[in-house]
């Protein structure tokens, strides 16, 4: 307003005499670089002090990281494909963690091959029997945020675009104290019965093969990708095809952070009397494992098949995509149901990781997988992937290092500074010059 | 004098006064219980609340979900100082109130000082203001807290009980909106260039932020008085109806004559289009930051309102499920609309604090936030454009040119 207020003839004194303000940016960034130095300070000698216990904070925070990735991908997709903040997509998580509360507890889906075949051995009903639990929850809230689109935001798609955002408040209150009734869920903490037992693996008792096969999967596809890429340069047009695979993403992720993970942990040595020794639950292997499968299968969808192009044609343009012959309406829904079944599973893996479940447990994991879909760039499955393990490291870090009660307001200050360095996120696309 | 005051503003001006007599007359007959009372002052905290959430979404279209962290900073600020005056120590009010100027002050020659440079970004900028405010709040609680405190001390706790306890509410009050203004000001200046929807989860951060460090105010911010996730008790209850209806006053009719004024047109210039506002010669970011500190300030009384009505304060009440209430009166009674914002905020907490809490069964308050939802969804999907969509009352009516069609068709017809 200052500008605005001064005399003309003054303010063009002043305008010609201005001076490049270059410096001062450059000293402010210095400052920020210098906190952000502090920040790498404190983390460092966290490191060097205690190597071991700093390590096993990052493995936790992969695995918090994994599960926010998860549920930033149903918001990175929503928000590309409708623009919406969908607040209530945490409570679907919620949903999900609750139904798969109610298979194991009451209905004890997570033995059913051991009814159905008494003979069976023990490993496979747990592995059939967990992966029923988590599709059974998929299910569960894939359809609820179908129902949820087709009813509460479908009819307000051409309204103003406040109308959603505060429907998706509504329909977030909703589920949230509709679950908090006595005959529906309840409004106490209940404890969660794990569809396994939790088995700690350390030195000695992570099989050798396991970690080798690992490795070996990691090489090879990343050889298999440099080769496909090599060749694609060439002008192999399938080689170029094959090389953006979902495939070969799979192997190069499954094989290396699980191959990483089960390193740390199967190393035991002893430098200068501290002692690196590690462990890794199966907790932690169930959820980076389910989530990068399916992290892939979503990235296949979206790449490979006939869905996945209509769901981009309408993220990009819903009237022209329509003009193409595509029915924006379904593709809409099958986003949701996409986004929802991924929440779904993420509610069970949260569920299994901390024990609990609860009418709110959506609301704060939900919003930190929105900031994590921020800092990757909205819109972008890779960024949401990336987000959510920034958002987990930071947090666990955060918490370990720095502050235990201030995690949560670290972690979404982690918002405010990377929109401010990167406005549009790590992977997003710089805004599109429309009118 | 009187002769200036014409028509709506005359009308609007008696009415007012009459409501002010009403009211407080049912209040000293006794015909308004305490509960009751606490209700409509509750009601007026929360409508200046959303006011300043209208000023910001309504009228400058920035849509924020922080007005709930503005609010927590002017309630825990007044009320720390008024708690520490009432154990008679001076330093909250000295500090809070002389810190806050000195800030202003160094705003002042940081921007003088800035306009002096062209090619600035906005990180400089929030470095500079946050660096200027720290530095006055270092000077002011470093060097000058004790003279500045026996001083207010001096100059204020001679005065005759009565007259002091007013004083001092009135600076509490101010401690706390100057407080949440600066709070805001800084927050704004790297936040409000991040555009629509960014903007909104940025200050829903903010919310958390806030409620975070209310939770532990007694352990990192040092404020063992605050209690910290316990609760704040021993404030004053110093609120009475005289101030609830001075600062709700306050609170409409600066927003009335702001946006009445060419910087309102300005603001409202920049919620219909940025481009063009910007094309023709509006500084876009200095009005989004205005209208941002003034409706973060009117939170701030607001909380100041609020905490000395409760005489209780608890971080629980100031998270963010609680920030969505004054969005979802902004919404219900139409973006962009005083009088909406004002009778939904009254109606809002007569009807789910009040009436419905007093005369339901026992066991509506579980259905509460299942039927309220639903109620809403409803409302968007039957009149999205809220229940008072664009209409004012005359006095707060914006004075726009008659529409030009019939202008038209007059100066044909002569």
């Amino acid at each position: 307003m200052g500008v605005r207020a001064e005399g003309s003839t003054q303010m063009n004194t002043t305008f010609l005499n201005r001076k490049n303000g270059a410096w001062l940016n450059r000293l402010s960034a210095g400052l920020f670089a210098l906190l952000g130095v502090g920040v790498l300070y404190v983390l460092g000698k966290a490191f060097v002090d205690n190597p071991s216990v700093f390590t096993q904070q990052v493995m936790n925070g992969l695995q918090l990281g994994f599960i926010y990735a998860l549920i930033a991908l149903g918001y990175t997709m929503i928000y590309g494909i409708v623009k919406l903040i969908n607040f209530a997509h945490g409570d679907v998580f919620m949903v999900g963690a609750f139904t798969s509360f109610y298979a194991i507890a009451t209905m004890n889906l997570h033995r059913w091959p051991a009814r159905v075949w008494p003979s069976m051995p023990e490993g496979t009903v747990v592995l059939i029997g967990t992966i029923t639990v988590i599709l059974l929850s998929m299910l569960v809230s894939g359809i609820l945020a179908i129902v949820m689109e087709r009813f509460a935001y479908r009819p307000l798609r051409n309204k103003p675009r406040i109308a959603a955002l505060i429907t998706a408040i509504g329909v977030s209150f909703f589920l949230e104290y509709f679950g908090a009734l006595p005959f529906v869920f309840t409004n106490n903490y209940i404890t969660y019965p794990r569809p396994f037992e939790v088995v700690v693996y350390d030195a000695g008792t992570i099989p050798p093969a396991a970690m080798i096969g690992m490795w070996v999967l990691f090489i090879v596809s990343v050889a298999a990708y440099i080769v496909l890429r090599v060749m694609g340069k060439k002008g192999n047009a399938a080689a170029q095809a094959w090389a953006r695979h979902p495939l070969l993403q799979f192997g190069m992720l499954f094989g290396g952070f699980l191959a990483v993970v089960l390193t740390l942990a199967g190393v035991k040595i002893e430098v200068g009397g501290k002692v690196w020794d590690l462990s890794a639950s199966n907790v932690m292997l169930v959820i980076m494992g389910s989530s990068i499968i399916l992290q892939v299968g979503l990235q296949y969808i979206v790449t490979q098949t006939k869905l996945g192009k209509a769901m981009r044609a309408a993220a990009y343009d819903k009237p022209a995509a329509r003009l193409m012959g595509i029915n924006v309406d379904y593709v809409i829904a099958s986003t949701f149901a996409l986004g929802g079944g991924l929440a779904g599973a993420a509610g069970v893996l949260y569920a299994t990781a901390f024990k609990q479940v609860h009418h709110l447990m959506g609301i704060i994991p939900g919003l930190k997988a929105f900031v994590a879909a921020v800092i990757g760039g909205i819109g972008s499955i890779p960024g949401a992937f990336v987000g959510g393990l920034i958002m987990g490291e930071t947090e666990v870090l955060a918490a370990g290092f720095i502050s235990t009660p201030m995690r949560d307001a670290i972690a979404f200050s982690m918002l405010i500074v990377v929109l401010l360095v990167w406005p549009q996120g790590i992977f997003g696309e710089p805004p599109g010059e429309k009118v | 004098m009187l002769s200036k005051f014409k028509g709506d503003t005359l009308y609007f001006i008696v009415f007012s006064l009459v409501l002010f007599v009403i009211v407080q007359a049912l209040i000293s007959l006794g015909v308004v219980n305490n509960f009751w009372r606490g209700i409509i002052f509750w009601g007026a905290a929360i409508t200046m609340v959303t006011l300043g959430l209208n000023l910001i979404y309504g009228f400058n279209g920035q849509f924020s979900l922080g007005q709930y962290g503005f609010y927590a900073i002017g309630a825990y600020a007044s009320a720390d100082i008024t708690y520490r005056w009432v154990h008679g120590d001076a330093s909250g009010l000295a500090v809070v109130i002389f810190g806050s100027i000195l800030s202003l002050v160094f705003y002042a020659l940081v921007a003088a000082g800035l306009r002096r440079f062209y090619n600035v970004s906005t990180m400089t900028k929030f470095t500079a203001y946050t660096l200027a405010t720290i530095l006055a709040f270092w000077i002011v609680a470093g060097f000058l807290k004790g003279p500045l405190t026996s001083m207010a001390m001096g100059v204020v706790g001679n005065m005759p009980p009565k007259i002091e306890q007013n004083v001092v509410f009135f600076f509490a009050l101010l401690g706390g909106a100057l407080l949440a203004g600066i709070a805001s000001f800084l927050f704004g200046i790297p936040v409000l260039e991040l555009g629509s929807d960014y903007f909104g989860i940025a200050t829903l951060g903010f919310t958390i932020i806030i409620k975070v460090l209310l939770d532990n105010t007694d352990t990192i911010l040092g404020f063992p008085e605050m209690k910290g996730a316990r609760g704040m008790i021993g404030i004053p209850k110093w609120t009475t109806w005289p101030w609830v209806f001075v600062s709700f006053m306050f609170v409409v009719i600066v927003m009335r004559n702001l946006l009445h004024s060419s910087t309102g047109r300005a603001i409202l210039s920049v919620r219909e289009d940025e481009r063009a506002a910007t094309l023709v010669g509006i500084d876009v970011a200095s009005v989004k930051i205005l209208a941002f500190v003034v409706g973060s300030f009117f939170a701030g009384l607001a909380g100041g309102i609020r905490a000395h009505d409760l005489a209780f304060l608890h971080p629980q009440s100031f998270n963010f499920i609680q920030s969505f209430n004054p969005l979802i009166i902004v919404v219900l009674g139409g973006l962009g609309s005083m009088t909406g914002t004002i009778l939904t905020g009254f109606l809002w907490i007569i009807l789910l604090e009040g009436a419905l809490r007093l005369y339901l069964p026992a066991g509506f308050e579980t259905w509460r936030f299942v039927v309220y939802p639903l109620i809403l969804l409803l409302m968007m999907l039957l009149r999205p454009e809220g229940l008072f969509g664009q209409y004012e009352l005359p006095f707060l009516r914006r004075p726009l040119p008659a529409p030009r069609k019939k202008q038209a068709a007059k100066e044909v017809a002569q």
